[in-house]
């Protein structure tokens, strides 16, 4: 249901009754604790508390596409605002935006490209505006005289430790504990391809059918990078690319759809 | 004989040469020469091509830096591409609205929107919003105003032709109006996108 409103006037609106709608840069977010102080209806009549934890301030995080201004929030990408209700807090809020370039994220798992050697670091390139550099001993096992086997044009999946816009960002492919956990070198063959970062974090959403029947349609490997890449590797070629074309088609299909042409390529 | 020699380079500035209107046919942009304005050479001549579109281009940018929110992406720059398809009148008008429309798409981010509006001023003094070609080449002024999404806010301005003080306030007003519409249409069109996912 398309609702228009009224830009006309900047006033800022109830973070609350704009939930899972449209917001475009430039709108200011009022968050509920601010919503009573603000309302001039109660100016005279604040009840007097005798309980002074009764209103203890709850910590907001503002998440992706907000930016916060004096004691509101300015919404700086267009998207549906989305909030989420953790158990302690008052929750985290972010806008849920359809994009294609990456910016990178500390923690963020994803998919690079080696395109350079030099001495002790490999660079990676991962979509940003920079590469990120990856140094030799941040593999398993990896030590002075056991070098990891990584060559220039090789898929790295591995996830960043400092990723900043004031520094050059630094991947590593191992975790805290000095595991590979799934990272590293991605292997021979598949095919790398580029979707958005929308169908990115919808296939990782817990619930997502779309992997479940994929897995059911044909044995496959498959690798999802934040950064908008997937790697995909099937028993055949003409697998591999139905499997990509399949993915990439996602965004634009409807679930009836998709399980039209998932029922098609299993009788196939 | 110093003076003498910059006197004459004055004389010559004013008397550089301007390509006149072209007749229908001619792909060539607008270009203008100036000659003999150094004194030492034996001769020296400056030819400018395209003159008209570097201010655009500027203007355009200069906007879009008012908006977008640099801070965030130190140390990287945006660039930001325009195919003119068609031109039917207010051009940089148009221009604006589509580089407001592509940011958005990109995911960059920024503290507000844009648009731009033209306005037209005849010689009866009528005030025309959104001119075509025609009506821009008969207007006695042509202003151009950009225009921002929270409060209207005035963020570029260029003009073009004689006009009074409470005209240019005139059209101003009538520029923010319209904005709201263009404003509107932003929104209906990011609706329609996002109420595909």
């Amino acid at each position: 249901m398309a609702e228009v409103m009224s830009v006309a006037d900047g006033r800022a609106r109830a973070a609350r009754t704009l939930l899972n709608q449209l917001v475009l840069p430039g709108e200011e977010l009022v968050l509920p604790e601010q919503e009573d102080v603000d309302s001039p209806a109660r100016a005279g009549e604040q009840p007097l508390l005798l309980n002074a934890t009764a209103r203890a301030r709850l910590r907001v995080v503002c998440g992706p596409g907000l930016r916060r201004c004096g004691d509101r929030l300015l919404v700086t990408k267009c998207g549906r605002l989305r909030h989420k209700e953790p158990g302690s807090g008052g929750g985290v809020y972010w806008v849920d935006s359809q994009q294609k370039r990456y910016v990178p994220v500390k923690g963020d798992h994803v998919i690079g490209i080696v395109i350079a050697k030099s001495g002790d670091i490999f660079k990676v390139d991962v979509g940003g505006s920079e590469p990120a550099s990856l140094s030799y001993l941040a593999f398993e096992g990896a030590t002075k005289r056991n070098r990891p086997n990584v060559q220039v044009g090789d898929l790295i999946y591995g996830q960043f430790v400092i990723a900043n816009k004031d520094m050059e960002p630094e991947m590593v492919c191992i975790d805290s504990c000095g595991r590979a956990n799934g990272m590293g070198v991605i292997g021979q063959d598949g095919l790398l391809f580029k979707v958005t970062l929308g169908l990115i974090r919808k296939l990782l959403a817990p619930d997502c059918e779309i992997i479940q029947e994929l897995g059911k349609l044909y044995p496959l490997e498959i690798v999802f990078g934040m950064n908008g890449r997937i790697w995909v590797k099937a028993k055949t070629i003409q697998q591999t690319l139905i499997l990509a074309n399949v993915l990439e088609a996602c965004e634009h299909m409807t679930t009836e759809q998709r399980k039209q042409i998932f029922a098609r390529l299993a009788e196939s | 004989m110093e003076v003498v020699m910059r006197a004459d380079a004055k004389v010559r500035v004013e008397s550089g040469t301007e390509s006149s209107p072209r007749g229908p046919g001619c792909s060539l942009r607008h270009f203008a020469c100036e000659q003999n304005l150094l004194s030492r050479p034996d001769g020296s001549a400056s030819f400018l091509q395209g003159v008209a579109e570097k201010s655009q281009e500027r203007l355009i940018r200069n906007t879009c830096e008012a908006v977008v929110l640099g801070a965030l992406h130190p140390r990287t720059s945006i660039t930001v591409v325009l195919q003119v398809v068609s031109d039917a009148g207010s051009l940089l008008a148009c221009c604006l609205n589509a580089a407001c429309m592509a940011l958005v798409d990109a995911g960059v981010p920024m503290r507000a929107l844009f648009c731009g509006v033209t306005c037209a001023l005849d010689s009866d003094g009528n005030l025309l919003l959104d001119p075509t070609a025609k009506q821009e080449k008969k207007a006695r002024a042509v202003l151009t105003f950009a225009l921002d999404s929270v409060e209207q806010k005035l963020l570029m301005s260029t003009t073009k032709g004689l006009y009074s003080d409470a005209e240019l306030q005139q059209c101003l007003a009538a520029a923010q109006a319209a904005s709201q519409h263009i404003f509107r249409f932003y929104r209906e069109s990011l609706q329609r996108r996002y109420s595909k996912s």
